[in-house]
């Protein structure tokens, strides 16, 4: 019910007041950014000495140098899209594998058993640690820094994966075994539906991780055409501030980005019946 | 109403490891009986149906069905949250392999004996709790069964959505006269529903008490306050109190 009249008074409500609602969403997080930027100058202009100035350039200096130069933004815009590709390709590998391994341990108590101790050690393991191990068997190309990202995406997939999987309503499981559904039936009508929820949950916060993987990946793999990791650490080293600035904030905003994608996404394909997403998509829209 | 037996229970007994949840039961429902069963919490109705559903083994002794198209309506609707009220009728067509013409024709059929064809495209998260409810008898009436089991499904209900499904179920059973076990806790609406009520004793639940119900179907929701309603109630009421 609270759908339907949901909608009859967004389609009764006159523009204005759906402006009004907007605003509200937006005005609070820009004064946020307002003051942000203030207390950037300054720190700027009153408290680093002019020679320490390059510590922290002024916003439009940033803007300028690090967007508004062609060349610089060009380079940026590049390293955006390959490290872009490379967390997308590492969520993508993650996905179809932890999601796999979610539902073969579903299956089996006894495959969750010798399957979970090796997804906990994908999250616990240092990543840059295995960083040296995985560009000395794969190279320093794609394939290394997509493995970066593979394994850290893997474990919020394989858990909320596996938590939804046996999450479904026992008494549903009863209704299949009383009509005598296989273990197939079961997976695909009652334990995959029932996941999606916290399958999109799992998605969200590893496309969030795979962008950081992606990162750290080219930082340390600093070869061939440069990714988003690679110009942090030239501008760094270069001790060009605003390109850095500039370099930070387009790397934030990618996983601004990756993490409100699969929030869509997860609105659209469950929000409809699953509370949790469903209150989001009242929230924003 | 000499009719063929559908379920039959006899010298049944279960047990879950050391604890004994029911004493020898023996019982028979033939096609056309309505069948309630009432007793104190935790006595082991649940038991009975799982183990007349056949999702569970007796210890000793055997149930034994002529049909295997059986509705098992649970404590909660249990519906499929992603599903449209349609899909979730049409849920267990998919399973039994009806063939979804078939399967669409029998849905519109059933939805409309539950007064719910048009909320068939919605989602259960914007259904009342009698409507859900409807929708998972719904589901159930659509392989048309021969015997229903009900596991207290009214008892999260208020008293206006009970009294109401208490009414339709009447109906429903009146038209199709399958054979039905139903568990509850509530004596009025045991009496009100049945054709013959069994009392259960606490545990190891034991059949302890027997009621016919003369009251002809189709039935009116108003016979609950005629005096001789009240006796039998009364009656039945004292039974529970003795066997708790």
């Amino acid at each position: 019910m609270s759908n339907r009249t949901g909608e009859t008074t967004n389609a009764s409500r006159a523009g204005p007041a759906r402006i009004r609602e907007l605003l509200g969403v937006a005005i609070p997080p820009a004064l946020v950014a307002l003051a942000i930027i203030l207390l950037w100058y300054g720190i700027t202009f009153f408290v680093l000495e002019p020679d320490r100035r390059f510590l922290l350039p002024p916003p439009h200096g940033v803007i300028e140098e690090g967007i508004l130069d062609g060349e610089v933004l060009a380079e940026i815009m590049g390293g955006l899209y390959r490290t872009a590709m490379v967390a997308g390709l590492g969520l993508l590998i993650g996905f179809a594998l932890g999601f796999s391994m979610a539902l073969v341990m579903s299956q089996a108590k006894w495959i969750e058993r010798s399957l979970y101790p090796w997804a906990v050690v994908c999250q616990t393991v240092p990543i840059l640690a295995l960083v040296p191990l995985l560009g000395f068997w794969f190279g320093f190309g794609l394939m290394s820094r997509v493995t970066v990202c593979v394994i850290i995406a893997l474990f919020p997939i394989v858990i909320n994966s596996l938590t939804g999987l046996q999450g479904a309503d026992p008494r549903l499981h009863d209704l299949l075994t009383l009509h005598n559904a296989g273990r197939w039936t079961r997976a695909l009508k009652l334990q995959v539906p029932a996941a999606r929820p916290l399958i999109f949950t799992g998605l969200r916060t590893s496309a969030g991780l795979s962008v950081i993987g992606a990162i750290v990946g080219d930082f340390f793999f600093g070869r061939g055409q440069p990714g988003l990791g690679i110009l942090l650490d030239r501008y760094s080293r270069r001790l060009r501030s605003e390109e850095l600035l500039a370099a930070v904030i387009a790397a934030c905003l990618l996983g601004v980005v990756a993490f409100w994608i699969f929030g869509v996404i997860g609105r659209r394909a469950v929000g409809h019946w699953d509370p949790s997403w469903a209150d989001e998509r009242n929230k924003d829209t | 109403m000499a009719l063929d037996p559908v379920i039959a229970f006899t010298e049944v007994t279960k047990s879950f490891g050391s604890i004994d949840a029911l004493d020898p039961i023996g019982l028979t429902i033939r096609k056309g009986e309505f069948v309630s069963l009432v007793g104190p919490s935790g006595c082991g109705k649940s038991t009975v149906l799982r183990l007349g559903s056949g999702l569970i083994e007796p210890t000793e002794g055997t149930v034994s069905r002529t049909s295997d198209n059986v509705g098992y309506i649970f404590q909660e609707p249990t519906l499929m949250p992603w599903r449209t009220v349609e899909q979730n009728v049409t849920f267990l067509g998919e399973l039994d392999g009806l063939g979804r013409q078939e399967a669409r024709r029998r849905a519109d059929e059933v939805l409309s004996l539950v007064g719910l064809e048009e909320f068939r495209d919605h989602y259960p998260l914007a259904l009342s709790g009698g409507m859900k409810m409807r929708t998972s008898i719904a589901r159930s009436l659509l392989l048309d069964p021969d015997l229903f089991l009900f596991d207290e499904p009214f008892g999260a209900l208020d008293q206006i959505s009970r009294a109401r499904l208490n009414a339709e179920l009447c109906a429903l059973f009146s038209e199709r006269r399958f054979a039905a076990l139903f568990v509850t806790h509530s004596v009025d609406e045991a009496v009100f529903l049945a054709s013959r009520l069994l009392v259960m004793s606490k545990r190891p639940g034991r059949l302890v008490a027997e009621f016919e119900i003369p009251y002809e179907f189709p039935r009116q929701p108003e016979i609950r306050y005629e005096p001789e309603f009240a006796v039998l109630a009364g009656q039945v009421a004292a039974a529970l109190a003795e066997a708790s």
